[in-house]
């Protein structure tokens, strides 16, 4: 238990949990409180220093919502969105019990009676629009990784392709997704007519956006992976004369996996981080538009709101990032040269 | 034993025979093109190796030995001249020619044998799999990695490894064994006791061998006959030792036998000069 617990924090790049885990365990108490001290010790300090400097100056500011809130008032409005989310949930639960009660009475006088089921139409609560954004992301960087994994290995094995791919890369790289969003939303409209509901227009215009944002790292890293795959390695493959196939997939794609996943995990990154601006402008139910949404109510909680907002998109934005570094140690055959 | 048999079965037979000329190296030249204009590396080249000789190159750093022997195996174009396989001129790499390189440059992910088992694969696609693998761990097993087949390459340490380098060329069976100092990122030790393992190969298999070294008595101790390198530009072969030792030879008995001076005196004095 204990050593499998050191293991995961080990492998995801959060390695001062260890010390705490030792100590829980009884292990010599002097050495893991000095190197909790190090490690949790210096950064919770300069925490308490930001929370302090932050709530001094918040006061300060006066906007035209009120004095800009503090990491109290942040606080209290993450516990009221958590208090609204369960409240709607609730709320929903109650429903489909009343629903269930009258089904059945019908049913009970009369078998042959058709029965509605209809769905709960409550406001997404912030919960769901966590997960609303986390499956748009997930989306873009799937579409990312489709586009931009065949075309980086291409350009990887072939000189003609990278040369022909370069310009484009140069050239679409910087773009912001705000820039994207209106060309997507309307080619988007033009050709995703079907709307039987699978997925809603607003998630796949943020989710193409963000994959036009992210695709480049992934497309540069694998590219640069394959085309410098240790050149012993190729020379072995020649010798041993293996079909063009069996060298892609038996020696350049494993050489380059640790590359490969470099670039994803700079994909997520940036997916995740071009994702707010998307929403916000699509009007996808997830974090961009709570954001959005906030802005635009302009009540005395806005703004309060919006910074739970900030802290979430970070500290997801922080979880995403450490699976990513896990996945990539387990791909790596080199567990050193990742950089956590 | 049954694999013994199949590797006989599957060896290329060459059309050569013990102590007739294999390969045959002729004025060969090559030129490197440099931003300052052609570097002329290595030029009327001449080099006659015989069957199942072992060969051993000296020369300065920068001469062109691995030039040399990457043009052998194919994986660096010729200049001028050319080189006679069995009377077939060289145009391409392929697994008729083993290649171990100074750094193992094994595939860091797979496992031992499974490095060992992507040549076999290519060179012996009739078999069965359980006969491939059978010539893979009869190989490792001579390198004495019998008791790590299944460790990944990486967990091996480098002496380790240049032992699954050497099998995996001999599991090739090829028709000549290229080595490019194979022991030259090796410890002392290492290194002695890999010469040991790699002689006792070469004396069971008869392939013809040709290695670079930077060491003397390393080229004494193995080979038949010692090449010396001019240097560079226009390098070509400068003077050839003859090492008529006995065979099997070993370490003690070629330390002490009385010529072993003389020859490492005219070595030493080749490469002073
Ligand atoms: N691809 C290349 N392009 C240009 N010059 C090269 C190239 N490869 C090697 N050279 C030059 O050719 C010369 C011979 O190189 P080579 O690697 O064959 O020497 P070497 O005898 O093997 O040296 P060492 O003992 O250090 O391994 C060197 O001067 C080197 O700088
Ligand atoms: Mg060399």
């Amino acid at each position: 238990m204990k050593t499998i617990a050191i293991k995961v924090l080990t492998f995801t790049g959060m390695r001062w949990g260890v010390p705490f885990i030792k100590l829980f365990s009884g292990e010599e108490a002097k050495t893991q409180l000095k190197e909790i001290g190090q490690t949790v010790g210096i950064p919770l300090a300069a925490i308490v220093t930001f929370l302090f400097l932050w709530s001094v100056t918040a006061s300060q500011i006066e906007t035209s919502l009120g004095a800009v809130p503090g990491p109290i008032q942040v606080a209290e409005q993450a516990k009221s969105l958590w208090i609204e989310h369960v409240e709607e949930r609730a709320k929903a639960d109650a429903f489909y019990e009343r629903q269930e009660i009258r089904n059945a009475a019908k049913l009970a006088k009369n078998p042959a009676a058709t029965v509605k089921i209809i769905d709960y139409t409550g406001k997404p609560t912030y919960w769901d629009q966590i997960i609303t954004s986390l499956k748009t992301v997930f989306m873009g960087f799937v579409i990312a990784s489709l586009i931009a994994l065949p075309i980086g290995v291409l350009c990887g094995l072939s000189k003609n392709a990278m040369q022909a791919m370069s310009p484009i890369i140069q050239v679409f790289k910087p773009v912001s997704p705000l820039a994207w969003l209106p060309i997507v939303t309307m080619i988007v409209s033009a050709v995703y007519v079907t709307n039987d509901g699978f997925f809603e227009k607003s998630f796949i215009i943020s989710a193409i956006t963000v994959s036009l944002c992210s695709l480049w790292a992934t497309l540069i890293n694998t590219s640069l992976g394959v085309s410098s795959v240790n050149k012993d390695y190729i020379n072995v493959a020649r010798v041993l004369q293996l079909s063009p196939m069996k060298k892609t997939f038996k020696i350049v794609l494993p050489a380059t996996l640790p590359l490969i996943f470099t670039g994803l995990r700079i994909s997520l990154g940036v997916g995740w981080m071009v994702l707010i601006a998307a929403e916000m402008l699509a009007q996808n139910p997830g974090l961009g538009k709570f954001v959005w949404d906030e802005f635009q109510n302009g009540s005395s909680n806005s703004l309060a709101r919006i910074m739970v907002a900030v802290f979430t998109v970070g500290i997801i934005g922080f979880f995403l990032d450490r699976i990513m570094v896990a996945l990539q140690k387990a791909v790596s055959f080199d567990k050193g040269a990742v950089v956590a | 034993m049954e694999n013994i048999a199949i590797n006989e079965e599957i060896s290329i037979n060459s059309e050569s025979k013990p102590g007739e000329v294999m390969l045959d190296i002729q004025s060969l030249k090559k030129v490197y093109p440099t931003p300052k204009g052609d570097y002329v590396v290595l030029e009327n080249l001449d080099l006659q190796v015989k069957k199942e000789e072992f060969i051993s190159i000296i020369g300065h750093s920068g001469c062109g030995k691995s030039t040399l022997l990457t043009m052998i195996a194919g994986l660096n174009p010729i200049s001028g001249g050319q080189i006679l396989l069995d009377e077939k001129p060289i145009t391409s790499p392929g697994p008729d020619r083993g290649v171990v390189f100074q750094s193992p440059s094994l595939f860091p992910w797979m496992t031992a044998l499974e490095n060992v088992l992507l040549g076999v694969e290519q060179v012996f696609p009739q078999g069965t799999k359980e006969q491939r693998i059978d010539i893979c761990k009869y190989y490792l097993d001579k390198v004495g990695l019998g008791d790590s087949f299944h460790k990944k390459a990486s967990d091996l340490s480098q002496g380790m490894q240049q032992r699954v380098g050497i099998a995996r060329a001999f599991a090739l069976k090829p028709k000549i064994l290229l080595l490019d100092e194979p022991f030259g990122m090796l410890d002392s030790l290492t290194r002695a006791e890999l010469q040991d393992v790699l002689l006792e190969v070469w004396n069971q298999e008869n392939i013809t061998a040709i290695m670079i070294t930077h060491d003397v008595d390393e080229s004494i101790f193995l080979a038949d006959r010692v090449i010396m390198m001019t240097s560079g530009p226009y390098a070509k072969v400068g003077d050839i030792l003859s090492i008529p030792l006995e065979r099997p030879r070993d370490r003690r008995s070629v330390l002490e036998h009385p010529d072993y001076y003389s020859y490492r005196e005219y070595l030493i004095n080749f490469l002073e000069h």
